[in-house]
């Protein structure tokens, strides 16, 4: 029932947009703006060439090893600030001023630092995604109740064990969470990196096709990351949900 | 100042000094960062010269536009979803996937329907923040005491008149989380659509004097805009504590 309903709300969404897109091609004309139907067939014929997977493999390559720097550099810091008080207690408000900082001002020092390459994109990602990784993986710490520790200890477990077994479960569902909008927000930082400055990348894509007037071109990539980006978060919060059920 | 703060300061400084040393030693080259105290004379100077003050004027003047138009219209699309909860129930997944989304790739598209102009800067900036402070509404209202609108009733207030004595002071401090919110995106999307592509603006002059090797300038436009950024963001972060401490009685 609930789902049957669920259904139709999508569909009925889907609907509105598809013609307030109507509408807004009507009104600005196809030049700028592609009728969706055309924009459909387009998208169809666009994914195969070879313009099209070489940009997405750069962007997906970028993409990949930003987030491992974000999530790697992002859990040391969470679980370091986490369990050392005082470096918590200093180190907070700064991570949170740079946290709301727009980064993008950043980002033709990261470029001076780093180069025009793959290097200054990931690096430029990875900043955007250690941010919340940190700040998620803090918090979830120190929320863990001192008495699974005092248990763990009891119990004589060793470090390590404490670790696996009490400090991880206990703090997953929220570090999860702190995952998944660093999922999000390294995306979004490379792909305004390579909107900004870039010669590969779906980023790239979209801004030379701007500036050749190629607006079906333009509206397919968008679309097809907005798909890409909605589809992994659904995903990434549906394994969320079953986390935080589970404890 | 707490030891705590006394730290912080001195880890700041600290940073900021070896940044310092490092630059006037030469282990980090001229052409990739200057020194911060060449940022801030730069910076001094070139507020002293006036050479931004239109630039600054118009980005300035369009993120308060993208900001408050957020916030109202925000405001009002949450309090006519929240009446509805069919409209809601059919809403909620769009908002829990708004923000995965990299919702600017489509600022390209606008500068092709509405041309280069502060509009499509506008939309995504609208775009951006609007729909945060919608969540932080529907938050706030579902917070709001059942008695509140009943007493409402009693008294037969009109719709406007109870959302702005009775449902916006009840949910207040929700709303506020909204428009932090709203104020951090609208000045991020601002900043970053005149970076990419804008006839003028702040974000547009960092990016040219990027283009131009001109780093004294490009640095002391970044100083400039991540103070604005910091203090705009410590004022409403002190804010939101007072009136935290005050909705407690004082009582934390």
């Amino acid at each position: 029932m609930t789902a049957t309903r669920r259904a139709t709300d999508t569909l009925i969404i889907a609907a509105v947009v598809l013609v307030v897109w109507k509408i807004l091609h009507e009104v600005a004309g196809s030049t700028a703006l592609p009728a969706p139907l055309p924009t459909m067939s387009y998208l169809v014929h666009m994914v195969p060439t070879a313009r099209f997977t070489e940009n997405a493999a750069a962007t997906l390559q970028a993409f990949g090893l930003a987030l491992l720097l974000a999530y790697a550099i992002g859990l040391a810091i969470g679980v370091w600030m986490g369990a050392h008080r005082l470096s918590g207690a200093v180190g907070e408000p700064i991570l949170v001023v740079v946290y709301s900082l727009p980064k993008i001002t950043l980002y033709p020092v990261v470029l001076l630092i780093f180069g025009l390459g793959i290097s200054g994109k990931v690096a430029f990602g990875a900043m955007h995604g250690i941010l919340p990784v940190a700040l998620l993986t803090m918090g979830a710490i120190r929320a863990i109740p001192p008495v699974y520790l005092r248990s763990a200890r009891t119990l004589h477990l060793s470090p390590w064990q404490t670790i696996t077994t009490v400090l991880l479960p206990a703090a997953l569902p929220e570090v999860f969470t702190g995952l998944r909008i660093g999922f999000t927000v390294t995306l979004l930082g490379v792909l305004l990196g390579e909107m900004f400055a870039s010669k590969l990348g779906l980023g790239s894509m979209i801004m030379s096709d701007m500036s050749l007037a190629q607006s079906e071109d333009m509206v397919t990539v968008a679309i097809i990351l907005f798909v890409f980006a909605a589809c992994a978060n659904a995903l990434l919060l549906w394994i969320e949900h079953r986390l935080h059920r589970k404890v | 100042m707490t030891r705590v703060g006394l730290i912080r300061l001195a880890v700041i400084v600290a940073m900021i000094g070896a940044l310092e040393l490092a630059c006037q030693t030469g282990l980090i080259r001229h052409q990739t960062i200057i020194p911060p105290s060449e940022m801030a004379t730069s910076l001094y100077a070139l507020l002293a010269s006036g050479a931004i003050n239109a630039d600054i004027e118009r980005t300035l003047g369009i993120i308060v536009i993208v900001i408050a138009v957020s916030i109202v219209l925000g405001f009002a699309l949450g309090l006519i979803i929240h009446a509805v909860p069919r409209l809601r129930e059919a809403l909620d997944p769009l908002f829990a996937t708004y923000y995965a989304v990299p919702i600017f790739i489509f600022y390209p598209v606008l500068i092709a329907i509405f041309g280069l102009s502060p509009i499509p800067i506008v939309l995504i900036g609208v775009a951006t923040a609007v729909v945060a402070m919608i969540i932080a509404t529907l938050n706030g209202l579902d917070r709001v005491p059942r008695v509140l609108t009943k007493v409402a009733r009693v008294h037969r207030l009109d719709a406007v008149t109870t959302a702005m004595t009775l449902q916006l002071p009840a949910a207040a401090p929700y709303l506020f989380t909204g428009v932090k919110l709203s104020v951090s995106y609208g000045f991020i999307a601002v900043i970053a659509a005149e970076f990419i592509l804008s006839p003028a603006g702040l974000g547009r002059d960092i990016a040219d004097a990027y283009s131009d090797f001109n780093n004294r300038r490009m640095y002391a436009l970044i100083l400039f805009l991540l103070i604005i950024a910091t203090v705009v963001n410590t004022v409403l972060h002190a804010l939101d504590v007072r009136w935290a401490e005050r909705r407690s009685g004082g009582r934390t």
